[in-house]
């Protein structure tokens, strides 16, 4: 073939417009700290396409034919577990849980042993929920296998805030400059802090809204970790033009140690009523990453009124978790 | 470097004649239903229907397919390929199925394609249309339609770039730099 001049400058056709997805750097899922908007970004819209899969008669595509996925859980769990193994089994994936509160640990077994045997096992991604704060990072350091952290003490909950920014995001379109506002106990809430980083890194306006005793290291004055997020102890004026409200649940086994007078008062103060929401927006949707304490956190009128996307984040959950599965899939241990 | 091998012309006159034998083959636009392979086949699926349109008179359905979760090579791949919505608008049983794609190569996609159109359905059957078809074939797979045949060497990366998705309408054949260093 006979080279003209033209066909030498010229670069190698359609190279440039070949589509590259954003880079997935993760081997684990632990915190969103580490995530890029651009990642999350990936992730929401790889959920748009694992939502088409749950909308199909038949839910299921062999994408993880052959991998062993271990939810391996050491604190109660329904909806998450639940969530996960169905996500799993949807992407055909082999799924083994395991209740960490009932079997060995009960007889002694440590963490590090437990992930020797899932090892041991074959497995190729392990779901870990864990009471100890960072317990998923030390299990990370130890493991071959994928580790996605479904909830680790008061630290985080990244799969749940993924969830809450994919349901934001099917109502509202876009994130960036939300009046996001999220009420209730954020010290002990894994999931108010993982979606704090989520939602900051997306460009949202955050409101956090608790009595100052239920304000975690990090958020009590504007020199800490997130100084772009607000902080009130005033409910009614957080609410004042919220796009959108997430309520907490109150860990009632948690509050042993008299950070609030009574429950009862806590409710009066700080439930999500009918009355309070109508400061929000008129479009405003409520969250609630469940389960719910119906009449404490939320009153059950707001909780299962129109303005609730409550069982849109359980379906939208599943669908979110295929695709950090199917992510992590591509990470090259696996 | 790269040489031209379908200008804009070309592939508008192609595309013409493969509706045409669409149409001719199956008789009647019925139960025919468009489904382009992700990328660059839904483009050119529409641009099909969009022919029929012109001398039937009839709106042929048009789908969009993304076979990346039904890909055999996924362990393999440096990345993994993002996924994007599969959109079929219509019921697809009993439907005649036409896949479209840009270049048929090793037949692989196509069969993931199969396997991820069967899921949604069962079609009355699926036929094949593409661009290109370059050879060295892996599986026991043909295209019912074929817009050009290219005899290609594996050294060679065939590139189409459609207006919807690139800018510009051309295909092309290059020669992969990496090969091309160890040449004498």
């Amino acid at each position: 073939m006979r080279i003209t001049p033209k066909d030498e400058v010229r670069p190698v056709a359609g190279a440039e417009s070949q589509e590259q997805p954003p880079v997935w750097r993760h081997r684990h899922i632990l915190d969103l700290d580490d995530f890029s908007a651009a990642e999350i970004g990936l992730v929401m819209e790889t959920s748009d396409a694992m939502m088409e899969i749950l909308s199909r008669p038949i839910k299921k595509v062999p994408t993880l034919r052959g991998k062993t996925i271990v939810t391996l859980f050491y604190e109660p769990s329904t909806r998450t577990r639940s969530s996960f193994e169905m996500a799993a089994k949807n992407l055909s994936a082999d799924v083994v849980n395991l209740n960490a509160q009932v079997s060995s640990s009960v007889k002694g077994e440590c963490l590090t042993d437990a992930l020797a045997t899932l090892e041991a096992l074959g497995a190729d991604m392990v779901i870990m929920r864990h009471p100890m704060s960072g317990a998923p990072y030390v299990a990370a350091r130890r493991i071959e296998a994928s580790m996605i952290n479904a909830g680790d003490g008061w630290h985080a909950h990244p799969t749940q805030a993924l969830l809450d920014l994919y349901t934001i995001r099917q109502h509202k379109t876009s994130l960036k400059g939300l009046k996001v506002v999220i009420v209730g106990d954020i010290k002990h809430s894994r999931v108010a802090r993982s979606n704090i980083w989520g939602l900051t890194k997306m460009g949202a306006d955050v409101t956090v809204c608790c009595p100052y005793t239920l304000l975690p290291f990090g958020l009590e004055d504007t020199r800490g970790i997130f100084p772009e997020v607000t902080v009130t102890p005033d409910i009614e004026r957080a609410l004042e033009g919220a796009d959108v409200v997430m309520a907490l649940r109150l860990q009632k086994e948690r509050q042993q140690s008299g950070l609030l007078p009574s429950i009862r008062e806590y409710a009066r103060y700080y439930q999500l009523t009918e009355a309070r929401l109508a400061e929000a927006k008129a479009d405003a949707i409520v969250l609630h990453p469940g389960p719910v304490n119906e009449d404490i956190e939320i009153a059950s009128g707001v909780a299962h009124g129109p303005q609730s996307v409550i069982n849109r984040q359980v379906t939208n959950g599943v669908a979110v978790r295929m695709a950090l599965l199917y992510l992590l899939s591509g990470s090259k241990r696996l | 470097m790269a040489k031209i091998i379908m200008s804009r012309q070309d592939i508008r006159r192609t595309l013409a004649r493969m509706a045409h034998e669409i149409v001719e083959r199956n008789r009647s636009t019925e139960s025919l239903v468009l489904i382009g392979m992700r990328t660059r086949g839904v483009p050119l699926a529409k641009r099909l229907a969009a022919n029929i349109a012109s001398f039937e008179k009839v709106e042929v359905p048009v789908g969009a397919l993304d076979f990346s979760l039904y890909r055999d090579d996924l362990a393999r791949l440096e990345r993994q390929p993002m996924v994007k919505s599969t959109d079929v608008p219509v019921s697809i049983d009993g439907k005649t199925i036409v896949l479209v794609d840009d270049v048929l190569y090793t037949g692989r996609s196509t069969r993931a394609a199969m396997d991820a159109l069967i899921d949604l359905g069962r079609p009355e059957s699926i036929q094949l249309a593409v661009l290109i078809d370059r050879g060295h074939r892996e599986l026991p797979i043909r295209s019912d339609y074929v817009g050009k045949n290219i005899p290609s060497s594996r050294h060679e990366d065939i590139r189409v770039r459609l207006e919807e998705t690139d800018g510009a309408d051309e295909v092309a054949i290059a020669t992969r730099p990496s090969v091309e260093e160890v040449k004498p």
